[in-house]
Formats: C-alpha cells, structure tokens, sequence
C-alpha cells in the first residue's frame, strides 16, 4: 500500500486545527472555567525578600463573612519541585520566606473581593533576615544562607558543576591565537498573555480535578500527589489551553496545589488566577547569566580548545535550575567543532523570584556570548563573519566532543543561504556609519532525551480509536500552548489516513482520558508525540487496509491510501469509502484502537551530568539582522530579520514559520528592552506597561527560509521549530550593532543607555564597549575529565537523500519508531537528569 | 451599591445587576457568561480585553458599564454574523494568526474596526492602529498578513477560502514584512 499522490498536508502550509475555536471567543481557557458553587481563591504573598515567620494569624480572616476556608503551610507542609533533587519548594512557606512574593496563605471566599479582605486580615510578623540579591552577593556571603540544600563551597551554591572534555590545555596550547571575554545576559521574563489560572474540584466520591493552564499536566499531576497525600489514582488534571507560556508554566505552582486543597477542605470548587503583578513574581524566567568565555583558534579560524565559566542567579528556589545549569555548557559543541572543552557552572541562591526555563532554557545566554566573540575572533584574525562559522561547523551525523549525537544537520546550508539572502557579505563592514549586519547560529534540542525523573517508560503515547461511521478520535498527552501540537498530532494521522487534518477529533491533555506526554516542554512535542502518532496512524491504517483488501479482493500492496477513500492503484474506481472502510475493519477486528509510543534512544555519554543535552536530533538555525543606530540617542532599530532554519522537515510550514516569527520577536526584546529588574527584592517594573515588549511598531520583517534535511529519526523527518529560532537572533543584533557604529555591548538587553555610554568612551579615545570586566573570585569543582569519544567528529553515515523542499516525501517515511542504524547501542542512563 | 442596568450587547438587550464599579470586562465575564473578551492585566496594559462600543475599539477592563448603556457593544461572540465567520476570523485561522490564540478576540476586534473605516490600509496603518494589542506569540507579521488577506477579500481583491484548510487555500508567502 501507499500514499496516495505524495503528501496532501505535510511540508505544506493550513490552517490550524484551533482556528475556529481561538477566533470566536469559544476555547475553554482556564479562568472561563466557571463551576456551581465555585469560590474564589486568592493567596497572601511575603512583601519581603527575605524574612522568618515569627507569628501568623489567621483567626480575623477566618471570622469574614463569606470566607470559607483560610490554609497556611501547615495544611501542606510536604515539599515538592519540578526536579527531584531540588525539592524545596512548599506551596505556603512554613518558617520563612525567601523572595517578595512567596506565598504565605491562600484563602477560599465567596467572591474575589472578600478573599482579597481577608488575605489582608491575616497578620504575620516577621523578623526580617539579610538579603541575598546578587551573583556578586551570593559568591561573597558567607554567614546568610537562602536556602538549606546545596553543591559548597560557599552557603549560597545550588550546583557547583566542572566537565572537562579532551585535553584543553593541549588545545590552548596549539591555538594561535587565544581571546578571553565576560559577558552578561541579564534576566527576563516569559509574560504569556495569559495570566496563570487553575479551578479545582473534590467530588462527594473523593476525586479530585484540576483544570489548570499548564505546560505540563503530569508533571502537576505528580505533585499534586505528594503534596496532598492522594493517590495519583484519585487525581485528574486537564490543562486547558495555554494563553501562552514560553516555559513560564512548566512548573507545579503554589496556586495549583492550594486551589485544590481549599477545595478539598471545603468541598466546593475553587478558582485561583494569578494577577499580572503575581505572573511576574511566580516568573521562572531567563536566568541572569555571568559569563566569561576563553577560545583558542588557528590563523584560518579553526577553534583549537574553548573554556566556559557561568554564575546563574537562581532566585530563592531550584526549579529546573540544576538542568538549566548544565544547559549554559551542554550545546556550544553541537555547532562548532571543539576539540577540547571545558564547561564549569555554578548557580546561585539569591533573594528573587525563582528562575527557571524559559524559550531555549540556559542556552541563550551562552550562545550570546559565544556568537558575541566569534565575531571578536574573525576580526583579529582578519576573517568575515561567514568564514569563521563555516570552518567550524560541525557535520550531519557525527558526535560531539561532550558525547552529544548529531544527526541531520544543516548548519551549514541555513548559514550560506542566510549570507545569501540578506547580502550579508556586501553588506557587512560596509554601510554607512549607523547601519550595519550581524549574523550569528545556533542549534537547539528536539526534546529532552531524558525525562525529568528517571523512568524507562515511553516520553509520549498516542491512541487512536476510528468508529463506525468513519469518526478519527486521537488523545494524547500532549497540551496546545499556542505551539500547535493539537495540528501536528491531526495532520499527521489525516496524512496516514487519507483524511483532512480538520476532521481529526482530539482529546488532549487529560490525565483520565489520554495517555501521556510529559509535556509542551525542550521542544519535544512534534518529534516525540508525533512520532507516537505516527506509529498508532499507522498500525490503523493497516487493519483498514486489510479489511479492504479482503473486501476489494485486492492485495494490500496494490491498494492506495488517499483522499478519504482506499482504492486500488491500478483501477481508482475499484474502492471503498473512508468510512466503508471503517465498518468493514470494525466488523473484521472488532474495537478499532490502535496505539503508538515513543521513548527516546539512550544517547546520554559516560559521565554524571550527561544527562543534559542529549536529543534525539537538533535543529539548526542561522539569522543575520540588519540595524539602524541612532548615535545621538543609542536606540537600536532592528530594520529586517533574515532567518534560516533546518527544520528535517515541516508538519505544517505555516505553523513553523510562525514559530520562527514568534521566535525572532522574542528575541528582539530580549536583545533590546526586557529585563525582570529588582531593587530591594521589588520588581521595578511588574506591569506590561513598564516592562517593555516589542508592539507592532518595533517589529521589523522578517525573511524565513527552510531549510529541509529529513532527520531520520524525526516523524515525516520533522524537527523542532519553536525555540530553536530564537537563540541566533540575540547576538546578530549585539554583532550588528558593532558593524553599525564600532561599539560592543557585551550585555543584554542592548539599551540606548549602554550604547550611548560605549560610544561617548569610543569618542574619548576608550575601547568603546559596555559589558562586565570580569568574574568574582570562586571555587569550582575540579572537572570530572572525560574522554571525547572516538572519532567524534567523522561521519558515522551518510544521511538520507535530501529532498530539498521538494514537496515529495521519501518511500520510506522516515520514524522514530522504526529501528535506526543511527543509534548507537544503549547505555546506562546518568543520574543527573 | 449595586445599580441595575441594561446593555445591548450583540444585538441583544441584557439586564445586569452589578456593582457600580464592577468593569464592563468583569460584567461581561462574570454576570453575562461571555467569556470570549480575554483579560492579560485588567489595568490598561495589554489591549487583550479591547470589545467594540459603537463600533470603536475600548478597553473593557477600563470601562465601567454605565457608561455604555445606550450603546452597541460588539464581543467576539458578536464577530460572526448567523454562523458565517468574519472575514478576519477566517483569515486569522488561514494563515495561523492565532498561536495560543489569547490576545485573538481582542485583536480581531480591533482589526474589525479597521477595516470598517478604512476598507484598504497600508501596512503601515495596520501596526499603528493595532499598536496597543500586544501578542507574545505571533511576532505580529501573520496577524498583519491576516487582516491584509480579510481586506483584501471583502474588496474582491483575493480569493476566497477552498474548504478543508488544506494546502490549496492560501499560500503562506515565505517572505512576510512587518513595519519597516
Ligand atoms: S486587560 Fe489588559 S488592557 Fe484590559
Ligand atoms: S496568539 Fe498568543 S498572545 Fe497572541
């Protein structure tokens, strides 16, 4: 049997399957959710960034009319986390709190404003401690101590991380040329459009639900678990659409679990919805990233031995901390080949708002800083931008000096065409003064290869049942957060079945009704999900073909798939309907469900902390920015955005193009206006007015192009598109700013402020740059050293004939479900996750 | 102090009862079930909870419903006219303007707005009048391309939609503008 024509939808452009909902006001978010009896919660937040509890008194809020219920960290006093090393966090601080906003008490009312009144009855005395409020400070203290857990050797270190691979020495020691840079990254934050909302339910038989808007449902579902004693059993989530998340929703949250304990200790559902303020201070954003970058290289530019050091400031809590740690070293070798590598990273406990993953989790800011002195490196040696790149760029399937394995990879191609496209090479150190280029790569995962506790079992399944009547239902795991994973997931079973992506039924993100997906997180969805949809659409289509074959008396192999029918090659008339096709299989098979699964191939190297980094493909993204920089008031315009991306392959190329737009937009305002800024422990700015995000008015156009390589292991030959995109474009704009008017702001974000001050130091006969001077004095581990592995960089296989765009797909879809000689055999999985 | 009020709102008359300083957003949400109008900050901010008042964009988080008794409030419940899609409606979904779709009501409204004032804008015109809707997911250039298309159509200018939403309708151009 086969496909019908070639493909109808995939590597094609249509319409979402959400459309309809999202433009008509009739998608379910959470805080539509309204529930009889429904009371309203709100929670009482620390106003100090640092303090013990000495008294709380809850009894004048208790004695409100109208407030139902009043719970305090006693009611849950069990700790939980997104990872389960850092399980510090309690859903209302028992003994102290740790940064403005910690939640102290959560209240369940009649109505909003009445839980408001008695969040403000309630009194707490405090004995205020010293604050932590810095990298710097966090390195320093030695007496204070923001959290219990951590990695030494001062009080204030959450992980203390040193991985050496190959012999660097050696590798500086052969460079002929050596270049040492510290550069900043400063915070900021996802500010989803959606402010965070959960609804819970305990029934009179003793289940509870919680409707919430969440990456990541079963994540929830597990603490839910511990936290409340339940049983996972007696517990349902359902995210509902997500207005947004960006990472910024990845996480088990205060208000979820204390939503559901009011709910269980009224017995009455209960609403909680984060204000904007709230949203800024649950944050788990970009992580303010210190950086001092040391590479050797040859005169033609090869990189010789590279040696990285980062200081994350953490915030109060570990979050995903420990991972995005690991994340600020893992992939500056995906892109270049480093033969000898040294990554030490520390993240520090400070008085904030936690941070945590945000859109390329802890790869931005490294990334910025590499691309940043990639650039320096070319100009001392008397290299262009592309040049530089492009000999060190790594090849499709070879392995990384860190044991990261690479498969498709078209590196290499986004860069030339991006070159190509925007002009860069006649372009670049020839504008005039105030305009200029930059260009910069970058590679991202698609999809953790390890879970976040350690399991064998699958990352994502996928059921599908066909009824008589020729009726498509798929569930999944798998939850929409604007990304599009509900389109992948139809358009790739209408693609197997001959149907349109429009008429797939979807249940999603329903702990009771679909089976798992760990969630719409490391850009794993399309590649992980979609491969288990892949497998279960597959498994369908067979028994619907076999029953046509037995019914059309025509051999499997001669029947085609296509366009709602299943007909005979040879004779196009000789068929049967999809539905026809349908009953005949029910009757023939009884029940039609078929099931798929995907776990990803065991890629983590031989060393602790390996578990970070491993994916089962990356993608690849080159961009090159045009600016325009006013010298007289240091604003940087952003004039035109090329962006080359190797994607494998597109499901659905309006929505990759889409990710892409959405990624260079966010990019831009992490490159030249936000910042999550604090004094004294406050949020200066904790409103979308005075946090500054692009507008239409600042968003330049954007030139996509798609670069296809068909990753073997990816479903159609898919990879990630929704992260990836981002990373490229934050320092094309620092290196274009330095193209435009000769200074360099090694900080983010670029303000008028900085670039000003760069250039009137230029004008003063100074180096003309704005950006830290050096790292604060600190004790890493020494490195676990670890052997690169052997013959890393030679390609272990050719890929597969790349199809170029053609809208033609290969006879052999490629799967991640079908064994792969591109994986290598399995090993034991670290504990680091 | 409660007053009781009635809106017209989609066409319809409405009785409300509601505190006097209840917002229209809240009323709208809370006491009349319309949850399609969205809120990001209920302090003016953001442009998600724009609704049309005689046909002129406001933001309801800002706008207390005794001052709009005697007019026509429009949602995006009342965007669709008997169960035909707006043009914009059906460009938005076309050319995936909608990503997680929560600034969605509000920017179509203020589109539709637009668009009724002036049938066929310039780009330029486009990112002004929508410069107080943030999006955080689009980076706007479909959303521009969106009301671009519905435009275009309600003039004749493009055609129409084929259907399934399958790759036949339009055809995503891969170089996209925004404001320059
Ligand atoms: S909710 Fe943000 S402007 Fe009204
Ligand atoms: S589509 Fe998500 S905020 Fe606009």
């Amino acid at each position: 049997m086969t496909a019908g024509g070639g493909p109808r939808f995939i590597g094609r452009p249509w319409a979402r399957v959400d459309g309809p909902g999202k433009t008509t006001g009739e998608a379910r978010y959470a805080d539509d959710l309204v529930l009889p009896r429904m009371l309203y919660g709100k929670l009482l937040r620390s106003h100090l960034p640092h303090a013990r509890i000495v008294r709380l008194d809850t009894s004048r809020a208790r004695a409100l009319p109208g407030v139902h219920a009043v719970i305090t960290g006693r009611d849950l006093p069990v700790r939980f986390g997104i990872m389960p090393t850092s399980q510090d966090e309690e859903a209302l601080c028992l003994e102290k709190v740790r940064y403005v906003g910690d939640p102290i008490a959560a209240v369940a009312a009649l109505d909003e404003e009445t839980a408001e009144r008695a969040c403000e009855a309630i009194e707490v005395e405090y004995e205020p401690l010293a604050p932590v409020m810095s990298i710097e400070e966090a390195v320093a203290e030695t007496s204070v101590r923001v959290q219990e857990h951590g990695d030494g050797p001062v009080p204030n270190v959450h992980k203390n991380v040193s991985l050496e691979f190959g012999d660097v020495a050696q590798g500086f020691a052969q460079a002929d040329h050596i270049r040492e840079d510290v550069f900043f990254f400063q915070g900021n934050t996802h500010l989803p459009m959606e402010q965070h909302s959960a609804v819970a339910q305990y029934d009179a038989a003793g289940r509870l639900t919680l409707w919430t808007s969440s990456q990541t449902p079963h994540y929830v579902h597990r603490a839910l678990a511990k936290v409340l004693g339940l049983p996972m059993s007696r517990i349902r989530v359902i995210a509902t659409p997500v207005g947004g998340g960006f990472g910024g929703k990845s996480d088990p949250f205060s208000h979820e679990l204390c939503a559901a304990k009011l709910a269980v200790a009224t017995g009455r559902p209960v609403k909680i919805t984060l204000t904007r303020e709230e949203v800024f201070y649950a944050h788990r954003g970009r992580h303010p990233v210190l950086m001092w970058l040391r590479t050797g290289v040859r005169r033609d530019g090869r990189i010789t031995a590279c040696h990285i050091k980062t200081f994350l400031d953490g915030g109060a809590y570990g979050s995903y901390g420990i991972a995005t740690t690991y994340y600020t070293g893992a992939l500056q070798t995906v892109t270049y080949k480093i033969p000898a590598y040294k990554f030490e990273g520390t993240r520090l406990w400070t008085n904030k708002p936690p941070c945590g993953p945000k859109r390329g989790h802890g790869t931005p800011q490294p990334r910025f800083a590499i691309e940043a002195q990639m650039d320096k490196l070319a100009e001392d040696l008397g290299l262009d931008p592309v040049a530089i790149r492009l000999a060190n760029a790594t090849e499709p399937f070879t392995r990384t000096v860190n044991h990261l394995r690479i498969t498709s990879n078209g590196l290499r191609e986004c860069i030339e065409r991006v070159a190509e496209a925007s002009g860069f090479r006649a372009k670049h150190r020839r504008l005039p003064f105030g305009r200029g280029v930059g260009l910069a790569v970058s590679t991202y995962l698609s999809g953790a290869g390890l879970p976040i506790y350690w399991n064998d079992m699958p990352h994502s399944e996928v059921q599908i049942r066909v009824d008589r009547g020729g009726g498509v239902l798929v569930s999944c795991g798998a939850i929409d957060i604007g990304q599009g994973s509900d389109s992948v997931l139809a358009g790739i079973v209408a693609e197997v079945l001959g149907l349109a992506p429009s008429e797939i039924g979807l249940v999603t993100a329903d702990t009771d009704l679909t089976p798992i997906d760990l969630g719409s997180y490391s850009s794993r969805v399309t590649f992980m999900a979609g491969n288990a949809a892949l497998e279960a659409a597959r498994k369908m289509r067979e028994l619907l073909v076999a029953a046509a074959s037995a019914h059309l008396e025509v051999e499997p192999d001669g029947l085609v798939v296509g366009d709602h029918r299943i007909h005979a090659a040879a004779q196009p008339e000789r068929g049967v309907t999809f539905p026809e096709a349908a009953a005949l299989a029910e009757a023939r098979f009884g029940t039609l469900v078929t099931v798929g699964s995907y776990r990803p191939p065991r890629l983590a190297g031989p060393y602790k902390g390996s578990g970070v980094g491993p994916s089962p493909a990356y993608s690849f993204s080159a961009a090159v920015v045009e600016v325009a920089v006013d010298p007289a008031t240091g604003e940087v315009r952003p004039q035109r955005v090329w962006i080359a991306h190797d994607i494998g392959r597109a499901i659905n190329e309006t929505l990759v193009i889409g990710q892409i737009e959405g990624s260079v937009y966010m990019a831009l305002g992490e490159a030249l206006m936000e910042e999550q800024v604090f004094r004294k422990g406050l949020h200066k700015i904790p409103s979308m007015l005075e946090y500054k995000s692009p507008t239409f008015l600042e968003m330049p156009p954007v030139e996509t192009i798609l670069v296809v390589t068909d990753d073997p292991e990816g479903p159609f030959g898919a990879k990630e598109a929704g992260q990836g995109p981002l990373l490229p474009v934050i320092p094309a704009v620092a290196n274009a700013v330095y193209d435009a008017v000769g200074v360099r702001i090694d900080e983010v974000p670029i303000t008028p402020d900085k670039v000003l001050a760069a250039l009137d130091q230029a004008a003063r006969g100074g180096v003309g740059r704005v950006g830290p001077r050096r790292v604060p004095p600190f004790r890493f581990r020494d490195p676990i050293k670890v052997e690169p592995p052997a013959g890393w960089s030679v390609p272990w296989r050719r890929g597969l004939p790349v199809a170029g765009g053609a809208p033609g797909l290969p006879d052999d879809l490629p799967t991640g479900t079908a064994p792969s000689d591109a994986r290598p055999r399995d090993r034991e999985a670290p504990e680091e996750p | 102090m409660k007053v009781a009020l009635t809106l017209r709102i989609n066409g319809e008359a409405r009785d409300v009862i509601a505190p006097v300083h209840k917002t229209l957003l809240e009323v709208l949400r809370e006491d009349l079930g319309l949850t399609g109008t969205k809120h990001g900050c209920e302090l003016g901010e953001c442009g998600t909870c724009t609704v049309l008042v005689d046909g002129t964009p406001v933001l309801s988080c800002l706008t207390l419903p005794v001052e709009v008794q005697d007019r026509e409030i429009t949602t995006i419940e009342g965007l669709a006219r008997g169960g035909e899609l707006h043009p914009l409606q059906v460009a938005f979904t076309e050319l995936g303007a909608a990503q997680c779709g929560y600034c969605t009501p509000g920017m179509l409204l203020a589109a539709k707005a637009l668009l009724d004032r002036n049938p066929a804008p310039a780009r330029e015109d486009v990112s002004a009048w929508l410069a107080g809707n943030l999006c955080r997911c689009t980076g706007y250039l479909k959303i521009l391309e969106a009301v671009e298309l519905a435009a275009a159509r309600a003039r004749g200018d493009a055609p129409q939609p084929t259907g399934d939403g399958g790759p036949p309708a339009a055809r995503v151009p891969q170089r996209s503008g925004g404001a320059s």
